[in-house]
């Protein structure tokens, strides 16, 4: 069974070290949280896992190979990336941003063939993006992007998907509809879907298990049940909550309280 | 694409449609590569003498092997034509394809609207080169394409090595770089203007670009150059495309970031330099040409990289043809030529489309 697996890695900037001895796994059919304050290093574990950075220390593992020794093009064919806030050029429209997805597939010689094609329109009918196939980039909303974008990862064909933050700027509709979207994608084509979120209750909703970032390192890992608690919040971000079981499903939901009247 | 098309099919295996302007694109390269037949063979009979097409026709179809037709012209027209008009041509080609598709290329890889090849020094490391060749002894001056393409791609081999960091290469201390260097250059070239003297005149002509000079043995050296860096830029069309994204996704993508760049900049250097070194420089071509097949037939690289290929060969064939025709027997610089009828052209595209074209 396909599985990503990162050993002790250690993750930074040129002598800066954002991340250290992160390990976790993450199987197909599961959809993964990682949570954690700004800063933490989410993103960073993202751009470790694409090669973008190399680990200082530790290996990141695809089935059972070390992704150091996959060319970018295999990689790519592998793991997708739904990027937070994405450059997009304004004048290509929504459908050749989508073909996009399928370079890794093509080489310098090949060109987009009906297959490919069918591929790209699959990816856009299962994101809700094919009405607006024709419109260029630069006249779609932001929910229309963080969609297109989850289409153009759709049409990688990838094993893996890695979302960062793709529920920063969304209304609550559209959050909720992307999360929707990536469990379905998740549970339908046996994908592993990695997801770094803000939301302590989107966390908690959709994901199976949550890798919890604090201090450059893991601070805990597990279900929803087990990680999200007032004390493990108040140790990770600082803030005071009360966390109480979803009166619908129990799953632990996270209140906020201000504090003016005291 | 039709949006109908992709919609109405029952069946999860969807029959894919080919996007609709794949196909007016497609007809418009085809259209294009008549037109270029066209205006090659329209603006051999214009000029000093005029060539009715009968004749012309003729004299074309003679050239074939196995054709025979009794002579109807001068030998003076013949000299005309073939030594003199079609290198001019096909060297004016050459050029405005060459520049365009580097033009084209800059602006990809700099996601910048303006990018040219001023951007990376290599424009005045040309001009440097040519006008060292002017100052030379008069036997010598054979040696100023030599000297022109040298400068220009020793400034962006220069350019390239500064801001180099570590592996990766950075655009934007790519483009100060060549920014800096370019203003170097040019400070050196305009000291030498002031002292060279007599070769002033001829400086500042070459500096404002000419095919009055053109023969056969510099096409013949200009075309290797040029047709190989054009199919190199070509083959990386898709990879360019996805470079409009970031260069972070271009990675996740698959694209090897790094490479294409170098290979890229290298090509679109090398065409640049061996289309100035034999008719020095020629502004505007490398800006306008892309952005008007953008606004045209959008900005996709494996449709916008032909395109502008072709409709530069046209349009310096066209600059070329007024310049030499417009005062005759004075020559008007073409670079005069492509300011003053291409601004305007550009400009009124600019009007009628008010949307996003990069």
């Amino acid at each position: 069974m396909f599985n990503l697996r990162l050993d002790n890695v250690s993750l930074g900037y040129g002598k800066q070290t954002v991340l250290r001895n992160v390990s976790f796994e993450a199987k197909p059919g599961e959809m993964l949280g990682i949570i954690g304050p700004n800063g933490s290093g989410k993103s960073t574990l993202i751009r470790g896992i694409t090669r973008l950075i190399q680990p200082g220390n530790g290996k990141i593992f695809l089935n059972s190979s070390d992704i150091s020794d996959i060319n970018r093009q295999k990689l790519a064919k592998l793991v997708a990336v739904v990027p937070q806030n994405p450059t997009l050029p304004e004048a290509f429209t929504a459908f050749e941003v989508v073909l996009m997805g399928r370079t890794p597939h093509l080489g310098l010689l090949s060109y987009e063939g009906k297959k490919d094609l069918a591929i790209v329109k699959r990816a856009m009918e299962s994101t809700q993006t094919l009405a607006f196939a024709e419109r260029r980039v630069g006249e779609l909303s932001g929910g229309e992007r963080q969609r297109l974008t989850i289409a153009r990862a759709l049409a990688q064909e990838p094993k893996i998907i890695l979302m960062d933050e793709p529920t920063a700027n969304l209304d609550i509709n559209y959050q909720i509809e992307t999360l929707n979207l990536a469990r379905q994608l998740c549970r339908k084509q046996k994908l592993i879907v990695v997801v770094t979120l803000h939301d302590l209750n989107l966390a908690s909703q959709y994901c199976d298990r949550l890798v919890v970032l604090s201090q450059e390192t893991v601070y805990c890992q597990g279900i929803p049940q087990a990680v999200i608690n007032a004390q493990t919040i108040k140790n990770v971000y600082g803030a005071e909550v009360y966390v109480y079981p979803h009166p619908v499903n129990k799953l632990p939901a996270t209140l906020i309280v201000s504090n003016k009247d005291k | 694409m039709a949006v109908e098309s992709l919609k109405g099919s029952d069946t999860p295996k969807t029959i894919a449609i080919y996007p609709v302007q794949w196909r007016s694109r497609i007809y418009a390269i085809a259209g294009m590569d008549i037109l270029l037949g066209i205006t090659i063979v329209v603006t051999l009979g214009i000029g000093s003498i005029d060539v009715p097409f009968g004749t012309l026709f003729q004299l074309l179809l003679a050239k074939l092997p196995l054709v025979h037709i009794q002579p109807t012209w001068t030998n003076n027209t013949e000299i005309i034509i073939f030594d003199i008009r079609l290198p001019r041509i096909l060297l004016a080609g050459l050029a405005g394809a060459a520049l365009a598709v580097a033009g084209t290329t800059y602006q990809g890889l700099f996601r910048n609207p303006l990018a040219d090849p001023y951007f990376l020094g290599v424009t005045q490391g040309a001009a440097l080169g040519a006008v060292i060749g002017f100052m030379l002894p008069a036997w010598q001056m054979g040696s100023i394409p030599l000297l022109a393409f040298v400068g220009a791609v020793s400034a962006a081999a220069m350019v390239y090595a500064i801001a180099k960091v570590g592996r990766t290469l950075p655009m934007t201390t790519l483009i100060l770089a060549g920014v800096a260097i370019g203003a170097f250059l040019a400070a050196i070239t305009s000291y030498l203007m002031i002292v060279s003297g007599d070769s002033l005149h001829g400086i500042i002509s070459w500096l404002l670009g000419s095919f009055s000079l053109t023969n056969w043995w510099q096409v013949a050296i200009a075309t290797p150059y040029i047709l190989v860096g054009i199919v190199i830029i070509w083959l990386y069309a898709r990879p360019l495309n996805v470079m409009q994204l970031d260069e972070e996704q271009a990675q996740q993508l698959g694209i090897n970031v790094e490479q294409v760049k170098l290979i890229l900049l290298g090509a679109a250097t090398l065409i640049t330099a061996a289309a100035v070194c034999f008719c020095g420089i020629i502004g505007f071509v490398g800006i306008i040409i892309p952005h008007t097949i953008r606004l045209i037939w959008g900005p996709d690289h494996r449709f916008l990289l032909p395109l502008a290929t072709l409709a530069g060969a046209i349009f310096l064939i066209l600059a070329d043809t007024a310049a030499r025709t417009m005062l005759a027997p004075t020559e008007v610089p073409i670079g005069v030529i492509t300011a003053f009828l291409g601004a305007p052209f550009f400009l009124y595209l600019l009007r009628q489309k008010k949307r996003a074209i990069f």
